[in-house]
């Protein structure tokens, strides 16, 4: 890896395409996607009526940990195999393309931030998770601000250590996650903490989510004890900034998967359904959108391999091509989401088409950590500079 | 080519262009220069740009890959770098774009020697200049209906027809000419020819003038006029196989034998410039929230088109192999063409201004360069035939005909 510098191949090279075929092979056999609509839509009220939690498979999470992913993203130091973000994009690009129910992504984002954090703390949550703990951002206050510049979670210094109190929202994955790295104001500075879950006093509310391939919730902390060790970085902001690229990329790999498995579902569709005695692909308004919708799921799978190599080669670029990145996947992810439904007619508007779970799951992603029109709107600060007057 | 890292020729190759043309810039142009090479009107614009392409020919920065008995280095994989170079450098465009990008990759596939011989280092060196003749006032999207007729006298065709939007036409000794020969079968009626244009009895160029105003390209004229048959490119009947070969190279699916050069500043730096300067109701545009956006927009665009262009040469990242260059065509004609409408907007009540108005943003550029890019969407196969073109060769859907 030369400094500064992204790679001609995006660091894409054998060990990243290894990973990723096996991430393929595993998920084609594991979760197809009748297995997938047997396990988290059999029922549609079950969820959306009753409210019963979005259901995911354990025991295939199991194998996925003894697969070693969740090391992946730990750096070597700690456990961990110290994985390119380039290799790690092709396997959340698999994951997306399965809307594969698990912790993954919630977990690599919060390693991500862990591994960004100065000093020996943070060393400990990040071997757990190496060893197969799952782990959560818990970051969001309750008007959903990204950028991290406020919380809902207080932190009373108490000894070495601070007890937390209020709220962190928006948190993937919550029910599932073990570690929850935490943001929490201190007087007037925002810091990170890891909390585990079974901790005394912390508890999960669920949000009622209309993506069935994951689970979202709030985490209430009710005056919980954090012992100084567990105080990963004093400053979050840094951290924060630092890890931030690879957050936002992971989430736009996983949206340019699910956009893919659109595309190919719908132009097998297109294929085979019949109207006025021809394929529906031969019809250029059925066509057309299709092949725009390839470009820009190719533009931004390009962006989002440039975004991943320049976090690897510790690249300036890092911050400008990640937004591009998540703006892209965003845009790319709602047009092929609202062709897929569209073209498919009748048929695509219904629970019993597969359409509407890769629906969900980009429509969740496309939100989650700012949409295309958030990211360009802090972009334009960086490429035109701050609005005057 | 695969994306791999420089070898020690090709660094040095590399080192070499970087400098030579650090040291051998040109000098300001006596006229002012067209955007591309298909909108070259005047004697004046062609002698400078003539000029520029020998010297880059005769510094080996053209014709790099192409083999030396036919005039070029015989080197391999130096031309994208030569390419890249002249780009960087923001040095003029090649004039002979037709030639380098489509006649000379076409010869070297389907010509005899003595084809190649003949017509290959004239097209490197700038010193003949090619014309294209696909188009015909019947064959547009269509381009297998070809009207112009070539009739077998001896050892000559007698051509008849008429060809339509022939950039370059005017300055052309040479044209990569199908015609069809044969009326029994659509494709296979077809043959190429490599025919004589300056100066040839029975052919006349008559320039054709474009919304802008500008001349450029012309309709050409074929009345009895004779071609020799060494001037056939590969079997009487393969005119169609053979002119995909040309459009492979046209629609950017591959190298050609020369080119770059020709962008001075960032298309987005441009527009970013524009807006500091541009008012609405006393506001900087660089302040609109939309317009803001929609300059992040086009940079997203373009970075995306610069990434996707890398990841083509990444094969573990292309599921299906023309996929990307097949996608080329559409989107880089568009690209151009709505970072030209962005300008045209983003100059309000000045984009009204034209060529010769002083006060007109960038000498008229945007509204002109708008205009100019429906020559890119439509030439080529309309970019409504590429996604067709996509739609059914890469997604594999029902053919829409």
């Amino acid at each position: 890896m030369s400094e500064g510098i992204p790679a001609k191949n995006f660091g894409f090279g054998e060990d990243e395409q290894m990973l990723r075929d096996v991430a393929r092979k595993f998920l084609d056999e594991k979760l197809p996607v009748q297995t997938l609509r047997d396990l988290v839509a059999k029922d549609p009220d079950a969820v959306y009526e009753r409210g019963e939690p979005t259901r995911w498979d354990e025991g295939l999470w199991k194998q996925m940990v003894e697969l070693g992913w969740t090391g992946l993203a730990v750096p070597e130091a700690n456990g961990g195999l110290g994985f390119k973000l380039a290799g790690i994009v092709g396997l959340v690009e698999e994951l997306g393309g399965h809307a594969a129910p698990t912790p993954l992504v919630a977990t690599l984002n919060a390693t991500y931030v862990l591994a960004a954090c100065d000093g020996e703390n943070a060393s400990s949550a990040l071997g757990q998770i190496a060893d197969g703990a799952t782990a959560s951002l818990a970051v969001t206050d309750a008007k959903g601000s990204w950028d991290a510049s406020a919380c809902d979670v207080s932190a009373a210094p108490d000894g070495d250590g601070v007890v937390l109190s209020g709220t962190a929202y928006f948190v993937q994955d919550a029910a599932k996650a073990e570690l929850f790295v935490t943001l929490a104001e201190r007087g007037s500075e925002l810091i990170l903490c890891v909390v585990r879950s079974d901790t005394q006093g912390v508890s999960i509310a669920r949000d009622h989510i209309h993506d069935l391939t994951r689970d979202q919730g709030r985490v209430v902390f009710d005056n919980v004890q954090v012992s100084g060790t567990d105080v990963v970085s004093e400053e979050a902001k840094s951290p924060l900034a630092r890890a931030w690229a690879s957050v936002l990329v992971t989430v736009s790999a996983d949206l340019c998967g699910c956009a893919e498995w659109q595309l190919q579902a719908t132009v097998e569709y297109a294929k085979n359904r019949k109207q006025f005695e021809h394929q529906l692909g031969f019809f250029q308004a059925v066509k057309h959108p299709l092949v725009n919708a390839m470009m820009e799921i190719d533009r931004a799978r390009s962006l989002v391999y440039h975004a991943a190599s320049c976090v690897d080669a510790g690249s300036d670029e890092a911050a400008t091509a990640s937004r591009m990145a998540k703006s892209a996947a965003s845009d790319a992810g709602a047009f092929m989401s609202d062709r897929s439904v569209q073209l498919h007619g009748g048929i695509g508007f219904t629970w019993e088409s597969d359409v509407h779970l890769f629906f969900k799951r980009s429509m969740h992603n496309q939100a989650l950590y700012g949409d295309g029109s958030y990211q360009r709107r802090l972009l334009a600060e960086t490429l035109i500079g701050p609005i005057e007057g | 080519m695969s994306e791999k890292k420089l070898n020690q020729d090709q660094a040095e190759f590399q080192q070499y262009a970087r400098d030579w043309l650090a040291n051998n810039a040109p000098p300001p142009p006596p006229v002012r220069l067209p955007i591309t090479a298909i909108e070259v009107m005047s004697v004046e614009q062609r002698d400078y740009l003539q000029d520029w392409q020998r010297k880059c020919y005769e510094a080996g920065l053209v014709g790099s890959d192409v083999p030396t008995d036919y005039g070029g280095g015989g080197n391999t994989g130096f031309q994208r770098i030569a390419n890249q170079e002249m780009s960087r450098a923001g040095t003029p465009f090649l004039i002979n774009v037709i030639g380098l990008s489509m006649a000379v990759p076409t010869i070297l596939e389907h010509g005899t020697h003595e084809q190649k011989q003949k017509f290959v280092p004239g097209a490197l060196s700038g010193e003949e200049i090619w014309c294209q003749g696909f188009s015909e006032p019947g064959a547009g999207s269509d381009m297998a209906n070809q009207q112009t007729f070539a009739e077998k006298r001896g050892d000559e065709w007698v051509v008849n027809g008429h060809k339509v939007w022939t950039s370059l036409g005017h300055f052309a000794k040479w044209m990569i000419l199908i015609a069809r020969t044969s009326r029994e079968h659509k494709y296979d009626g077809l043959t190429y020819f490599l025919c004589p244009i300056e100066g040839h009895e029975g052919v006349t160029v008559r320039p054709l003038v474009k919304m802008t105003g500008e001349t450029g390209f012309n309709e050409v004229l074929f009345e009895d006029a004779v071609v020799p048959d060494t001037m056939r490119l590969d079997d009487v009947g393969k005119g169609w196989t053979v002119a995909m070969t040309t459009l492979t190279f046209e629609r950017g699916a591959a190298e050609g034998a020369g080119g770059g050069g020709g962008d001075t500043v960032h298309p987005i730096e441009q527009l970013i410039n524009l807006s500091r300067s541009s008012y609405r109701d006393g506001k900087r545009m660089a302040d609109d929230p939309v317009i803001r956006d929609r300059i992040v927009q086009q940079a997203i665009t373009n970075e995306g088109f610069r990434q996707t262009q890398k990841r083509a040469r990444v094969p573990a990242l292309v599921d299906h192999p023309m996929r990307i260059p097949l996608q080329g065509k559409v989107t880089i004609t568009e690209l151009i063409q709505s970072n030209a409408r962005l300008g045209v907007d983003i100059a309000g009540a000045a984009s009204t201004l034209y060529k010769l108005d002083e006060a007109a943003p960038d000498a008229g550029h945007w509204p002109l360069s708008y205009m100019n890019s429906y020559g890119n969407t439509i030439a080529a196969g309309t970019n409504e035939i590429q996604r067709n073109i996509l739609g059914e060769r890469v997604l594999g859907m029902a053919k829409s005909k």
